[in-house]
């Protein structure tokens, strides 16, 4: 059999490569295009305290947490996270904002008693804010720097050393 | 315990499997009679092995027995039994058991079949096709020992299972997957020829023969397998479409165009003794892409809807892929100088011609869609970004192919062999060439504007004035020389050359299917809109009514729907009552749509959104002219198949008592 | 080669066949398919309150992919997140926003992931040419092929009586429907 005969069967060679590829890609981490970008703008009515608006917290790190009452166990593992790390950085002047989408009020209420949740959540009618931030679902956060920039966007519930390792990144920046 | 036994009853199957193609290989090449029969035994008791294997199972999914990790994760105690036993092709590991009995049944009739009797040549043949088919059950019965194994026990024995998917939880679950499989194992059948013609050196058309109606009924379970999956999507999905271009709907269509284009390529190969190394390569590629459709979906590289778990499953199977496409192309390679052929042809202008084009547009066809499959995986290799390849990437490019193809599928079956005069041309395609522009032109006056739709209906128009002109010619002709009535000339027509005249019901079939695709994905109509009780919203010259919400319990699940009334131009028309299905296990619901459906026109409607006290609800209600025809295209086809296929003597029968009921 | 060797090659060529037995069997034909057709097609013709914007958002949300149904649009999809952003797509389609600023914002928000057709630039050019390049390619090699068979044939032509053809082709006419295997 002459080379010439032996491409045949070796034209497939790239096709099993790329195949082979696949299997180190994760067809459902999709990255943001929003990470190292200006935070898009909202304002948002917050439950009980009156209207939150980005813009007014410029100069100041902030979390930014997409979340539901419906999205059990993400959202409940992480839950307890949030409101502690707010509690423990909040002199530091860190922020932390829940977006709460798709949701009954009576159950957000609720999933927010459960918690004991002091920093803002708020609504998001029509999924306005989750749009703008490109959200796939529940939970995912945002972290944005002193400069207005988002600089890391995690899927899923949070784990303390990241939220740790994120919340310090964004700290330290000025 | 069943765990055990049926972890051993596969594991004597892989052994039996492995010994059979051993055995007729090696008693091939010695010439001993004595291991070739041995070998077929062990083909049928393989055959045993598998069946028994599939008992054990069904026996565990039936009673429930939960210390399987497989009955727990597609039954519960509540199944209905139709759904308990369609657990078997509900989840990976059992679609691999059921796939891998299928092979084990087709091997096992091919060598009932074919041991003693058949064609001359088929002797050479035999053992390496047994060999090969072998190898192929080889395959999934090391999958399911060492990546997917369905008897895996599960401890604790858990209280209750975890159930089917709801979506799987249809009647139609029970039939599609199984028309699916049955045509993907078919394709192995000429396959395994294909690959014994190639070792052997017996390289002419003895395969062809044999394997020709093995790769007619194949072609027709996996047509029929892609069109009721189009009809279980539409019906159950709830999205009002039946076809989005997904991998998994790829992954079926892709062998379906290469094997369509096999099923002409061979006419000319029986005929005119060319294209042997197209043949070859066109089988193979079909083999390859079923095995590829099934990688796709079972190794979760790409997202989709469908796609199971992960898993060793998937490096298995590409593994096993890139053993077929080097096995076979590279025999390919070996005998290229044996399958050198002498193709002559008397003109460019012939039936020849067109069939080359034909299976230049499928096979361009089939390329488009492995493209659009894998390109995003090409732009994340290469660029690092992801990207989407979707439905109107595919319509957009695929349209004018199959355009083209549905021209050539009016000019193929009539051109003439050989050499095209202007005489013939002129006889076959003057007059439905007429009607076709004459009805263009009709159209063009009613107001259809758009250049592909007139394309599409002035082409399906062509093909149908050839076929029809064709069988009244046909009869006629024939009732003016035999001095048989009309209707007699017609059935002795269709029996004489019932491959012919099987093969253009079929064409009609398409044609039908096609311009219910047309019409109906550029006149669909839908609207979107939220009602409170008693308001009604306009939908073309349909008016739906909201009458409240309603919900009742069901045995698996509770469903909560809305009663529509519908109306057409004022008058009541039909009762809708799209809903919602709530089941425990899953954390948002399934869409249960309802729909007036009609030969002509569905009425379709979806319970998008509801507030809980009834006081307001979101349909989305479509108008889907026309849809219904693919699916009777769909049943032309399968029509005009039978009558290709069904054996000889069994027509000669009817015939016969056609003749005396006249007489 | 004789033209009454020609004439044979039509399957459908029968002697004493009459043409034009019904001078309008075109118009009869095209009118009967078309009277199928129109039940199917005149719905489309009537509206509801708004079609041109409902239209123009179905055209643009089919474009776009939803994001928590990997496989569907977001015009097809029926999840809560593509009925929003079907809202949202309606609002920006009032504003007056064309159908690329649209697909551009969901872009910036989503990544080129969000399209369902790749847009034609770039790398993604491949994509879109390669389909029409193989065709071609394929149509020329095709060409080829035939264009040599024939011209082999045409080599070996001579020696072909007529009466001996004529016979081939009768018996190639029979063989129209073979026997089973």
């Amino acid at each position: 059999m002459s080379w010439k005969k032996a491409l045949i069967p070796l034209a497939c060679v790239p096709v099993i490569i790329l195949l082979a590829y696949g299997f180190r890609t994760d067809p459902k981490a999709i990255p943001s295009p929003l990470v190292r970008q200006p935070a898009p703008g909202f304002r948002m009515a917050v439950y009980d305290a009156g209207e939150l608006s980005l813009e007014t917290l410029k100069g100041k790190p902030v979390v930014v947490n997409f979340w539901a009452s419906w999205c059990y166990p993400a959202c409940y593992e992480e839950a307890p996270l949030l409101e502690s790390t707010w509690r423990k950085y909040k002199d530091q002047g860190l922020m932390v904002v829940g977006v709460d989408i798709q949701d009954k009020e009576a159950n957000a209420r609720e999933f927010m008693r459960r918690f004991d949740f002091t920093f803002p959540n708020g609504p998001d009618p029509g999924s306005k804010i989750s749009i703008d931030y490109g959200v796939y679902g529940v939970p995912e956060t945002f972290f944005i720097d002193r400069q207005g920039r988002i600089t890391y966007k995690h899927v899923g519930a949070l784990t303390p050393a990241l939220m740790e390792a994120q919340v310090q990144a964004i700290l330290k920046g000025n | 315990m069943i765990s055990t036994l049926g972890g051993f009853v596969l594991f004597l199957a892989l052994g039996v499997t492995l010994y059979a193609a051993a055995a007729a290989v090696l008693g091939a090449r010695a010439g001993r009679e004595d291991w070739l029969a041995s070998s077929r035994n062990a083909v049928l008791a393989h055959f045993c092995l598998v069946t028994l294997a599939i008992f054990l199972l069904e026996y565990a999914l039936i009673t429930s027995d939960f210390s399987l990790r497989y009955v727990a994760n597609t039954s519960t105690r509540g199944s209905l039994t139709r759904y308990k036993i369609a657990g078997l092709w509900g989840s990976l590991e059992g679609s691999i058991l059921l796939w891998e009995w299928l092979q084990a049944l087709f091997a096992a009739l091919v060598v009932a079949r074919y041991s003693d009797r058949g064609p001359s040549g088929c002797r050479q043949l035999m053992p390496y096709v047994q060999a090969v088919l072998q190898g192929i059950s080889a395959f999934f019965l090391l999958l399911m020992t060492f990546g997917a194994n369905p008897f895996a026990p599960l401890f604790p024995v858990p209280p209750d299972g975890r159930g089917l998917n709801p979506l799987l939880e249809v009647t139609d679950m029970l039939i599609h997957p199984l028309l699916l499989y049955l045509g993907y194992v078919g394709f192995s059948v000429p396959f395994a020829f294909a690959m014994a013609a190639l070792v052997t050196g017996h390289v002419s058309e003895e395969w062809l023969t044999i394997t020709r109606r093995w790769t007619v009924v194949a072609w027709l379970f996996l047509t029929g397998g892609i069109f009721y999956g189009g009809w279980w999507s539409y019906r159950t999905l709830g999205w009002g479409g039946y076809w989005a271009w997904d991998p998994v709907e790829n992954a079926s269509f892709m062998p379906w165009l290469t094997g369509t284009a096999f099923i002409h390529s061979v006419m000319i190969q029986e005929r005119k003794r060319m294209l042997r190394v197209w043949n070859l390569v066109l089988i193979t590629l079909t083999f390859s892409l079923v095995i590829f459709g099934t990688f796709l979906t079972r190794s979760g590289i790409l997202g989709s809807v469908h796609a199971f778990a992960d898993g060793p499953v998937g490096v298995m199977f590409l593994a096993f892929l890139a053993l077929v496409l080097f096995f076979s192309f590279g025999l390919v390679a070996y005998r290229s100088d044996a399958l050198k052929g002498h193709g002559e042809l008397d003109s460019i202008v012939s039936r020849e011609s067109a069939f080359l084009l034909n299976n230049l547009v499928l096979v361009g066809i089939c390329f488009t869609v492995f493209l659009g499959t894998i390109f995003p995986l090409l732009a994340e290799a290469i660029r690092g970004t992801k990207i989407s390849v979707g439905t109107p990437y595919f319509n957009r490019v695929s349209v004018p192919l199959g355009l083209a193809l549905l021209l050539l599928m009016g000019i193929g079956p009539l051109i003439a062999w050989g050499r095209a005069s202007l005489n013939n041309l002129q006889r076959n395609f003057l007059k439905p060439s007429l009607a076709a522009l004459a009805g263009g032109a009709i159209l063009v006056a009613l107001g259809v504007r758009q250049a592909e739709v007139l394309a599409a209906f002035v082409f399906c128009l062509f093909v149908i004035g050839t076929i029809v002109f064709e069988f009244l010619v046909g009869t006629r002709t024939r009732a003016k020389t035999t001095g048989e009535g009309l209707l007699t000339a017609f059935a002795t027509l269709l029996l004489k050359s019932r491959r012919r005249y099987g093969g253009l019901i079929v064409h009609l079939g398409v044609v039908v299917a096609i311009v219910g695709i047309a019409v109906s994905s550029v006149y669909k109509v839908e609207r979107e809109q939220t009602l409170q009780p008693g308001e009604s919203m306009q939908v073309g010259p349909y008016s739906v009514r909201f009458d409240g919400m309603a919900a009742g319990e069901r045995p698996t699940h509770i469903l909560v729907w809305a009663n529509l009334m519908a109306f057409k131009d004022g008058q009541p028309l039909h009762t809708l009552t799209p809903g919602q299905r709530y089941y425990p296990n899953q954390q948002s619901p399934f869409a249960s749509v309802d729909a007036r459906y009609h030969w002509n026109e569905d009425l379709y409607v979806i319970l998008s959104a509801f507030e809980r006290d009834g006081s307001s609800a979101t349909f989305k209600v479509m108008i889907n002219p026309m849809i219904s025809w693919i699916w009777i295209g769909g049943g032309v086809i399968l029509l005009g198949v039978i009558v290709a296929v069904l054996p000889e003597r069994r027509l000669a029968l009817l015939a016969l008592r056609a003749k005396a009921q006249v007489a | 080669m004789g033209s009454q060797v020609r004439g044979a090659g039509s399957l459908a060529g029968a002697p004493g066949r009459r043409h034009g037995r019904w001078p309008g069997f075109a118009l009869v034909w095209a009118l009967v398919w078309i009277g199928l057709v129109i039940p199917g097609v005149a719905p489309a013709a009537s509206g509801s309150p708004n079609p041109d914007l409902e239209d123009q958002v179905r055209e643009i949300a089919s474009g776009l992919r939803c994001v928590v149904c990997q496989n569907l649009s977001v015009a097809d999809s029926p999840s809560d997140l593509a009925k929003e952003m079907r809202n949202l797509v309606r609002e920006l389609v009032q504003q007056g926003k064309s159908r690329e600023e649209i697909q551009a914002y969901f872009v910036s928000r989503y990544g080129e992931f969000v399209l369902l057709s790749p847009p034609k630039r770039g790398f993604n050019l491949l994509v879109w040419g390669l389909p029409f390049l193989a065709i071609v390619v394929g149509a020329w090699g095709v060409y080829l092929v035939a264009r040599r068979w024939t011209l082999r044939r045409e080599e070996a032509e001579p020696a072909v009586d007529p009466a001996y053809a004529e016979r081939v082709r009768r018996d190639l006419r029979e063989r129209e429907g073979p026997a089973g295997p």
